[in-house]
């Protein structure tokens, strides 16, 4: 028997002569589709003000489609500043009078509620936050929902025990918190936003993102569920004109907005002056950076995982590698054998790594930043796998030849598109990968201790993952340094965005 | 063939590449969170019965046990049509030779254990005639294990060449070697074995010999194939793997098949590279085989034990 | 030579206090109270028993006169338990006391009544209820919290990172407050259980009915068998054993006897085992729950590693 059995089909050779591993042929995997008929989706979406589901004063609805499909689930109210105020209202009327008076371990107990409620439903919004964004049922089976679930049970324990979060002070509420959410993370941002202002005694208004309302609003139908009192929890959708006539409510005592930066500028601009306590949680460029005595296998595992899961729709995401230039060429090599295995489709079938792109508008920025990134002279490879012909849909993408100047390295893509660049030593990689306005996240893979600390100490990022990279808990701290953004969510910190202290 | 240097290297052990278990162990998982349905489901499960090692190495083996376990290897279940039989028998070198007068002419491999398996406390001497002789009497494969007491103590190169001279024992036998990962207890050790049997010239790197607790496993079985792989792509060379023991769901099979599937792709999805160490799995394959024809989940009673 | 005398009972009432049944009502079945080892439900070993009372002189039930055996297979127990349980997400174990309260708050009825049959009044029987599954509800909050109280990291001045966390202490004994049938129980168990420890209870010798309902709560509520173990019997037949024997880590006194508490502080000496004292305290009260309760049963671990200095600027924490 030859030691090298194989069938030379048109597979392409390593550098040194030996034949690339085929992925993609052979075996395939039949469609494993997640059921959808167990889930319950109304044709028409009200507004979510003072616990009831109410009419939009213009009597616009707008639609939201199925990103995978291009389908229309459901028709969503469009708010405008009439219906802001009316939300504003109910949530100060709902924190004067009950909310604020509330004994805090009562206040726990309806959060406690919440969130168990959300686990015993947790399949069904598991499906529609699929089906509404585009995300992997895998993802938000196992990520974010029970993520979601967590961050609401963790709060909920801290809502009678503030003063031991802050020695030497009794924190108090600030009353109304106007909250803006994205489209990446639907269910879990929301989480993230209404968890720790209910604990801390504060009421809500919330703008989900205008392509992804589902989950947000059966998160309402839960919330009227568990008897939370009417007004304590408001959701009103629409575009971005409703979130700037949430801004610019004079009612509202704090702003908390996830987005992009340049969305965030115009919040900041817009509050000064005001006496509206704000947070922001805005976007980044992250660099995760592979040493040479790095476990290279599982850091390339690391990597996929930073970039091209949730489509790469991720402030944090690791858009930008750094290999040391010694393993370059082994590391390379093992990211486009991975990259072939993973799977781009429908995201409600269970084997889908990587889902749909949220929107048009979003496949049109990715596509251009890719054209830009050919035009600058770097190289690009894609998988060879397929992808569906409706939907939208792009493979994973990765250049190299990337230089620091190069708009691919520097500008927020947020798409499954990889930047890769070389360096030599440590202090050559801590200052490029410093060197940025965005200060949100960054990765580092070696095997070295006293090195993982050294570099963790150095960077500029408000989250540094050491030999793993997007990892979340409910009591870990997240935020960011610089232009992506100021205030954490998360942990014990993430109580002070919503106390007077 | 493709043109791959001749010249022999042979890298210091001591530094083999670092493994991180937590990495490993999240790879691994999602492999298990496949969902394999309907043609490709029942497509794995034949190929998954076409790679099992039907074994049986107890103290208490007779011939007629032998010989009942070879007449399953051929007729596994012959009210279904169109299965393939299994890769091969895995019996001691005293039971060879029954194997081969069972099998007949029947394509089934005989795999025989040798060097004082399982411990593999023993003299060389002992060691290469168990293995001259299990080859002798008519055995295709052998399945040897390495000495876990001289590689623990760090001497590599003991390991090194008790494999190579094995390996020449064998003669035309395709060598498999049992790292007895149960025994080595990080994946850093498991890692350096690997590259040390594949160096010395083992034919298939095998995870364990059965009986010792934990023997095969996913995350296991993905650092010895990502150690095929690196050697594959530094030196042309197709290395088999074979997990064995504490696999008999199918379930469990087809997450390994996944997991070969992503890590080392087609060429090695077939019964020259790949084997399960097993002796119930064959049946829980059946079973869901003829529970995906007809719809009716099954139960054991149908289906003859040996 | 005994006669076959139809044997009447001696007391004016039946046992438990129930009517004595017509000749057409239904005939209740009356419960056992066993004890709760290793997430089992044996008898006492030594095959003693003594009848509770209340105030009224009324029998309550027969309950199990715990012997040193009983402890010593409840310490075996808890051993076992206490790898596992202490390796558990601190989330899990958050979810778990939750579960116990969802429990509780189901069987809120039974406890009412047998909390009136130990002397409560309706009204202190439900606010004792209430204030035992809120409190759990409190503790189980505290479960994933009270590390980013207590723990730290440290700023050394040599090159290192440098951090001190809370970890558990191991098997704790505790021997639970005389005057409360349930929230005296639930007070102790709660925070040690929160904190990653596993448990042996003594519960309150004359209020014990409320012990084994509690027990079968817990039974039901995802916790693993040997995390929590409940004996009923005497403290003065038991405390001593409590405090001296060497696989207990730590062992708590919920009283105000004062020679139990010596007797307890120098046995205790002799595997260098943890004290606690808590007198005077009302369980009923806000001061009868804390996250200090939860430290109080935590030992401080703290991990020095070195950080290298490439790059420019300061590095440390």
């Amino acid at each position: 028997m030859p030691a090298v059995t194989k069938k030379n089909k048109k597979t392409s050779s390593n550098s040194n002569g030996v034949p690339k591993l085929k992925f993609n042929s052979g075996w395939e995997y039949a469609p494993a589709p997640e059921s959808k008929s167990h889930i319950k989706l109304k044709d028409r979406y009200d507004l979510f003000i003072n616990g009831k589901f109410v009419k939009p004063s213009s009597g616009k609805y707008f639609e939201t489609i199925n990103p995978a499909t291009e389908e229309k689930i459901a028709e969503i109210a469009e708010a405008n500043a009439a219906d802001v105020d009316k939300a504003v209202k109910a949530a100060r009327n709902a924190y004067e009078r009950v909310w604020k008076k509330m004994p805090a371990t009562e206040r726990a107990k309806y959060v406690f509620r919440i969130s168990r409620m959300i686990q015993e439903r947790a399949r069904e919004f598991a499906v529609i936050e699929s089906i509404d964004g585009g995300k992997t049922i895998r993802e938000s089976r196992d990520v974010d929902i029970p993520l979601a679930a967590n961050h609401f049970f963790y709060y909920a324990g801290w809502a009678d025990k503030l003063e031991y979060a802050f020695p030497g002070r009794v924190p108090s509420s600030l009353g109304v918190a106007g909250q803006i959410i994205p489209w990446n993370f639907p269910l879990l941002m929301a989480a993230w936003k209404i968890a720790p202002a209910l604990a801390t005694g504060n009421t809500v208004v919330l703008k989900p993102a205008e392509t992804t309302p589902l989950t947000a609003l059966k998160l309402a139908e839960i919330i009227q569920e568990s008897g939370l009192p009417e007004g304590v929890v408001n959701i009103i959708t629409g575009f971005g004109e409703t979130g700037a006539d949430i801004v610019n409510h004079p009612d509202i005592d704090k702003i908390a907005f996830t987005g992009s930066t340049e969305v965030g500028k115009i919040i900041q601009k817009a509050v000064a002056g005001s006496n509206k306590k704000i947070t922001l949680e805005l976007g980044g460029k992250a660099a995760n950076i592979i040493f040479d005595d790095a476990p290279l296998d599982q850091a390339v595992e690391g990597v996929i995982n930073g970039i091209y899961f949730n489509q790469g729709h991720v402030c944090c995401a690791g858009s930008r590698l750094f290999v040391q230039e010694s393993v370059y060429n082994i590391v390379l090599r093992k990211l486009k054998d991975r990259i072939e295995t993973l799977i781009v489709g429908d995201p409600l079938d269970k084997n889908t790594d990587i889902g749909a792109i949220n929107s048009k508008t979003q496949l049109e920025t990715i596509n251009k930043y890719i054209s830009i990134g050919k035009k600058e002279g770097a190289e690009m490879y894609q998988s060879s796998c397929p992808i569906p012909g409706k939907g939208f849909f792009c493979r994973p993408t990765l250049f190299t030849n990337v230089a620091q100047s190069n708009r691919v390295a520097q500008e927020e893509i947020f798409g499954p598109v990889l930047a890769i660049q070389t360096f030599r030593t440590d202090e050559e990689v801590i200052e490029k990968a410093n060197n940025t306005p965005y200060g949100l996240s960054a990765g580092v893979w070696t095997d070295k201790g006293s090195k993982i600390f050294n570099l963790t100490t150095k960077m500029r990022a408000g989250v540094v993952w050491a030999n793993t990279y997007n990892k979340f808990d409910p009591t870990s701290p997240f935020g960011g340094y610089k232009e992506s953004g100021f205030g954490r969510e998360g942990g014990l910190h993430g109580l002070s965005g919503y106390l007077k202290v | 063939m493709p043109a791959v240097k001749e010249r022999i290297i042979v890298p210091d052990f001591r530094s083999s590449p670092r493994v991180d278990q937590a990495g490993i162990e999240e790879r691994a998982s999602r492999f298990t969170k496949r969902s394999i349905k309907k043609e490709s489901k029942v497509e794995g499960l034949k190929l998954v019965l076409s790679m099992i090692d039907l074994t049986t190495l107890e103290g208490k083996d007779t011939p007629g046990k032998v010989k009942q376990l070879c007449y399953k290897a051929k007729h596994l279940l012959d009210t279904y049509e169109g299965l393939p039989t299994v890769a091969a028998v895995c019996v001691y070198p005293s039971m060879v030779r029954v194997a081969k007068k069972s099998l007949g002419d029947s394509d089934i491999k005989i795999a025989s254990v040798a060097t004082a398996f399982p411990s593999g406390q023993a003299a060389m001497k002992v060691k290469i005639e168990d293995t001259r002789f299990a080859v002798g009497e008519g055995a295709d494969e052998v399945d040897m294990v390495i000495s876990r007491g001289k590689f623990l103590a760090g001497e590599y190169n003991f390991v090194f060449d008790e494999i190579a001279a094995i390996k020449e024992a064998c003669g035309e036998a395709r060598l498999k070697v049992i790292l007895e990962t149960g025994e080595l207890s990080t994946f850093d050790k498991v890692r350096r074995a690997s590259d040390i049997a594949m160096h010395a010239g083992a034919d298939f790197i095998k995870t364990s010999t059965g009986k010792v607790q934990p023997a095969a496993t996913i995350p296991v079985t993905l650092v010895m194939l990502e150690a095929i792989r690196d050697y594959y792509y530094s030196t042309g060379k197709m290395i088999g793997m074979k997990p064995a023991g504490g696999i008999s769901k199918s379930k469990l099979a087809l997450h390994y098949l996944v997991m070969l599937n992503e890590v080392l792709g087609e060429d090695w999805m077939n019964n020259h590279w790949f084997r399960f160490g097993a002796s119930s799995l064959a049946n829980d394959v059946l079973m869901q085989l003829v529970k995906e024809k007809t719809g009716v989940y099954q139960s054991g009673d149908y289906f003859a034990i040996d | 030579m005994s006669k076959t005398v139809e044997k009447k009972s001696k007391l004016s009432i039946s046992e438990n206090g129930l009517e004595k049944p017509g000749p057409n009502k239904r005939l209740e079945v009356l419960k056992t109270y066993k004890i709760y080892i290793g997430g089992q439900f044996p008898r006492t070993e030594s095959g003693r028993y003594y009848i509770a009372t209340n105030n009224k002189g009324e029998q309550l039930a027969n309950i199990c006169l715990s012997s040193r055996k009983d402890f010593r297979d409840a310490v075996v127990a808890a051993r076992n338990a206490f790898k596992g349980w202490s390796a558990r997400a601190a989330f899990n174990r958050g979810q778990i006391l939750y579960r116990i309260a969802e429990m509780l708050e189901g069987r809120k009825a039974q406890f009412v009544e047998e909390l009136i049959k130990q002397d409560s009044s309706r009204s202190q029987a439900q606010k004792e209820i209430t204030l035992s599954i809120d409190r759990l509800v409190y503790y189980a909050g505290w479960c994933d919290k009270y590390q980013q109280i207590f723990g730290t990291v440290n700023p050394v001045a040599s090159s290192h990172f440098n951090f001190s966390v809370p970890e558990p202490t191991g098997v704790v004994a505790a021997i639970a407050s005389r005057e409360n049938s349930l929230v005296g129980l639930v007070s102790a168990i709660a925070p040690i259980i929160a904190g990653g420890n596993t448990c042996i209870l003594l519960a309150s010798e004359t209020k014990p009915l409320c012990a084994i309902g509690f027990a079968e709560v817990i039974n039901s509520s995802d916790v693993p068998g040997g995390v929590v173990n409940i004996l009923t019997g005497k403290p003065s037949e038991l405390f001593s054993q409590f405090a001296s024997h060497m696989d207990v880590n730590a062992v708590a006194y919920c009283g105000n006897d004062e020679l139990i508490q010596k007797e307890m502080q120098q046995k205790a000496a002799g595997n260098v085992k943890r004290v606690l004292i808590y007198k005077d305290v009302n369980w009923l009260s806000e001061k009868g729950q804390s996250p200090y309760y939860i430290l109080d049963l935590q030992e401080i671990k703290t991990t020095w590693h070195p950080i290298e200095n490439i790059g420019g600027g300061s590095g440390g924490y």
